[in-house]
């Protein structure tokens, strides 16, 4: 039989974490074996999810390629589709199209200083490029990750951020906004930009990935510049909406971009290339 | 392959259309209603509506319809079985009575729908589709096939161009691809040999408005003119341009719920619209008319020639004829051309 | 016509309002809007019975309100839609000025909106003669006959909303048909959803729908829409004493009284 590019592949929801205030982590795995052994991503790509009857909405893949057998995504339950996924339960079924987009370029980071910078919800895009890069840790100088969210409730894997935490080999620095901190949070309090500003990491020999609300990312990016980080080294993620996800359906087209075809990874310069429709 | 000219008598046209019946062939073909003249299946020849300039819509409908189930789906508890694209409900079709800009526009479709993934069920419509086309003897103002590549006789994309030779003349058949040559091969007793025929001077005069490729060019330095937001402000923002036009593609994905079971399908969508950037947060990257109509106008002429080497737009004017506000494309795209930067 | 185009100079040259909405010869034998910015743009401004597109759908367009205080030249349809839409605060005396246009062409200032209301108030919605009949042809069918009717018309709309987009009323910024949460009408044309999408446009325009045929107009497929909205222009005359806009936002299905006689509205 042939499927068409609109087939999803089903699959079983193994695990509901929940993250944050709305925001959950599912645990997918392929219920057609050999779906999943056929199946092959890259960090940064992503996928429709799909609840039936609802429709599909778009997610990056939050696991990492190392890890084989499942993959996640983290969402933010906010529309109609979220919302229907939000109301599933372990074992449920849903569907899944993809993997969709380009990847960030970890081959072309080895031997480099990586610093992850990201805010809010924004994690998910990043966890799967960070675990990738931990996972293949050897490749890769310094890691520095900075996190910040809103309030500590709304900062996301919890469980990870301990276990990055006590590792030696990469650098945490979590913050959030001020006010948004508990008596006893020990992490920076502060806007993202300004505490990368303090931090400081050094430009040298690295690459930046920024992912994030576009305010942060706005304010991020004169920071790097001004710490020295060259246009084609900093990265990060578009957002447009998208319906199909293979640069068909038109919604996710800037210029002469098909963010879900040629992004969701983009350099700075690219985006400088840009009009400035997302 | 080499295109062969063929005669058809003008009485025969109606028996080539009974002997496509007869041979189980779905035929849509233009028909009136309400004074407007769009692509409907037909069963017999006298239905067939003669007097118009074009269609209201394109054909682009048959092959490429408003809504198109991808999948059914059953839900049972927890768990769910889905069905896929029936591609046996694919049959073969004939699409009678369309004009050069048209078929010009399958081409251009076919580019959207295969410059990289590959969509079967486009592909599964096309390749079953027979496109007999005819080439046209009037025109009007909101015309400019020859502006963009075309001509009112132009063979890109028919399997049979047909065109009529005076006004109470026979047909000029030219078949041009092997779907042509077995139509041919159903009823070749009424495609007689024929000298060679000059055509040209039947064919409806479409002079040459602008050049595309100099608004290619311009366009590449134009997005942020004040010209956009002066063209558009009349704009309505509706989708009627985008829906009438044999080119547009852009689409919506949709479920449709009946309690356990149900169906996805894809459903035309148009750049025109507000809410069709917009994000779940509220935020939208194109959030005024004039930004829409830039997309537009900037898809068709600058995107779709840099990335899929076809321009997204064959002149028939629909969307001019078809606007409530009178947008008219023809005059946007000359003032741009007159434009100094 | 010099009548008009001296006063929408006059408008502009004293900066009394940014732009002047009118109409102008456009392609074919159409006309279309025309917005005044300055003086000699005014020249090409017309007036006559081609002239039936209603100009009010863009006092509430951002574009065009972002301009400024603005004038429309108004007929009898496009002045009920004014006062409709003052009566819905999406236009006031401090953003527009209405230059009236009398059945005979002739130009008529009016001071305030309250003089339009006026102006307006001297006529009765009638529908014409030629709709009066199919209504007419409608009331006397079976019901199955009724449905194989709107199904015939219905089906072919590709829900493009040309027709909602031309309805001065229609200015919603998110239309239920846009809503997903819940997905009151569905996305894609079919018999049945197309049939809900045009019975509850009908319905939001009861009472505020001003006859003024701009939906059906637009239609780029002809499909005889506004014969829904007259006929609940009928029924809300016959169950409710007939509509009549006005400023002071009595509107006939939106109106909440807390002792009305219904007790659905509880
Ligand atoms: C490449 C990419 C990766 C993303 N990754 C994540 C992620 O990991 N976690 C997460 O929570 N969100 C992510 N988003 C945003 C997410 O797609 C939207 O929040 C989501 O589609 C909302 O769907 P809904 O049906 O609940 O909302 P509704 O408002 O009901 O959505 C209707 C439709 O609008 C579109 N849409 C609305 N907002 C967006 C948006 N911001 N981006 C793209 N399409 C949108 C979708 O097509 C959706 O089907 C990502 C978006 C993109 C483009
Ligand atoms: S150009 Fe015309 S048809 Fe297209 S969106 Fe604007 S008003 Fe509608
Ligand atoms: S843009 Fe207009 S003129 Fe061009 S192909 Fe589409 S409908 Fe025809
Ligand atoms: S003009 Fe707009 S609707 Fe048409 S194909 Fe291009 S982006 Fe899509
Ligand atoms: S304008 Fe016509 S085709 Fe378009 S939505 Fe309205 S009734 Fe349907
Ligand atoms: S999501 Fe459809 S073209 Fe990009």
């Amino acid at each position: 039989m042939i499927d068409s590019l609109y087939m999803p592949y089903l699959m079983r929801i193994e695990k509901i974490t929940c993250e944050a205030p709305g925001v959950k982590t599912f645990m997918l795995k392929f219920v057609n074996e050999e779906d999943q052994n056929n199946f092959a991503f890259k960090a940064g790509q992503f996928g429709e999810y799909s609840v039936f009857g609802e429709g599909e909405s778009t997610f990056c893949i939050a696991s990492s390629p190392t890890r084989k057998g499942y993959i996640e995504c983290t969402f933010r339950q906010s529309g109609k589709v979220t919302n229907a996924l939000a109301g599933c339960e372990e074992g449920s079924v849903i569907g899944f199209r993809g993997p969709y987009g380009n990847i960030f370029p970890l081959d072309e980071w080895k031997g480099k200083n990586i610093l992850f910078i990201a805010g809010g919800i924004a994690l998910p895009p990043m966890r799967c490029v960070i675990w990738n890069a931990l996972d293949t840790r050897e490749n890769f100088k310094d890691i520095t990750i900075v996190y910040g969210a809103k309030s500590v409730n709304d900062l996301v894997y919890k469980n990870e951020l301990k276990e990055w935490e006590i590792r030696d080999d990469v650098r945490l620095v979590t913050t959030v906004d001020p006010g948004g901190e508990t008596p006893d949070w020990k992490g920076e309090v502060g806007f993202v930009p300004s505490i990368v500003e303090k931090i400081a990491p050094s430009a040298e020999n690295t690459v930046a990935v920024v992912c994030g609300p576009p305010v942060m990312i706005k304010f991020t990016f004169p920071v790097l510049a001004k710490l020295g980080f060259r246009d084609e080294n900093v990265f990060t993620t578009l957002e447009n909406r998208m319906k199909c996800g293979f640069g068909k359906c038109g919604h996710c087209n800037v210029g002469k971009v098909y963010v879900c075809k040629d992004g969701p990874v983009f350099t700075q310069a690219q985006l400088k290339e840009l009009p400035d429709e997302y | 392959m080499n295109i062969e000219r063929r005669l058809v008598r003008k009485d025969s046209l109606e028996k080539l259309f009974d002997i496509l019946r007869q041979n189980k062939k779905t035929v849509f073909a233009p028909v009136m209603k309400n004074g407007k003249a769009s692509f409907k299946p037909v069963g017999s020849f006298s239905s067939i509506a003669e007097d118009y300039i074009q269609t209201t819509q394109s054909s682009k409908e048959v092959i490429f319809p408003r809504v198109e189930k991808f999948l059914d789906y059953e839900k049972n508890g927890k768990e769910v079985s889905i069905k896929g694209f029936d591609y046996q409900s694919v049959t073969e079709t004939v699409l009678w009575g369309v004009r050069p800009c048209d078929t010009i526009g399958f081409g251009t479709l076919n580019s959207i729908f295969n410059w990289d993934f590959k969509d079967e069920i486009f592909n599964a419509r096309l390749s079953k589709t027979i496109i007999l086309s005819f080439s046209c003897n009037k025109s009007d103002d909101y015309c400019f096939c020859t502006s963009v590549g075309g001509n009112p006789g132009s063979t890109a994309g028919s399997d049979i161009l047909f065109t009529k030779l005076g006004a109470d003349g026979d047909y000029l058949a030219e078949v041009v691809t092997e779907k042509g040559q077995a139509i041919v091969a159903l009823a070749s007793e009424l495609f007689e040999k024929t000298e060679s025929v000059e055509k040209e001077k039947f064919l409806a005069n479409v002079p040459v408005k602008f050049n595309q490729e100099e608004i290619r060019k311009k366009l590449e330095k134009f997005f942020k003119s004040s010209q956009w937001v002066e063209q558009s402000l009349k704009c309505l923002g509706c989708g009627a341009c985008a829906f009438v036009c044999p080119t547009c593609a852009c689409f919506d994905i949709q479920d449709d719920a009946h309690g356990k079971i149900g169906s996805r399908m894809r459903c035309w969508d148009s750049c025109g619209y507000s809410q069709f950037t917009v994000h779940t947060s509220g935020h939208n990257p194109r959030s005024v008319q004039s930004q829409r109509w830039r997309q537009r106008i900037m898809h068709k002429f600058s995107y779709m020639p840099e990335r899929l080497s076809v321009y997204g737009c064959t002149g028939c004017g629909r969307c001019s004829r078809a606007c409530p506000a009178d947008m008219n494309i023809l005059e946007h795209l000359i003032s741009i051309q007159e434009v100094k930067i | 016509m010099d009548d008009l185009r001296k006063r929408a100079k006059e408008l502009i040259d004293t900066s009394a309002v940014k732009v002047v909405i009118g109409y102008e010869q456009g392609t074919g034998n159409k006309t279309r809007a025309l917005f005044v910015e300055n003086s000699e743009v005014a020249d090409k401004l017309i007036f006559d019975s081609r002239c039936v597109q209603n100009l009010a759908a863009y006092v509430t367009k951002q574009e065009v309100k972002s301009k400024g205080k603005m004038a429309i030249t108004a007929t009898l349809p496009v002045m009920r839609a004014i006062i409709q839409l003052a009566s819905e605060f999406q236009v006031n005396d401090d953003n527009l000025i209405v230059i009236g246009i009398t059945p005979e062409s002739k130009i008529i200032d009016f001071k305030n909106l309250e003089e339009v209301e006026t102006y307006v108030h001297q006529f009765q919605i009638e529908i014409d003669a030629r709709n009066r009949e199919i209504l007419d042809k409608l009331d006397k069918m079976t019901p199955s006959e009724r449905w194989k009717f709107w199904i015939d018309e219905l089906s072919p709309c590709f829900k493009c909303y040309a027709c909602r987009a031309a309805c001065p009323m229609c200015y919603c910024s998110r239309c239920t048909v846009d809503f997903n949460r819940p997905q009151w009408i569905p996305v894609s044309s079919n018999e049945l959803g197309n049939l809900e999408w045009h019975f509850m446009r009908a319905m939001h325009l009861t009472g505020r729908c001003v006859d003024c045929d701009a939906c059906a107009n637009a239609c780029p497929l002809a499909i005889p829409i506004n014969l829904l909205t007259k006929k609940m222009i009928e029924d809300a005359k016959s169950d409710f004493g007939g509509y009549q806009p006005s400023l002071k936002g009595e509107n006939l299905l939106s109106t909440f009284k807390p002792d009305d006689k219904e007790n659905f509205i509880q």
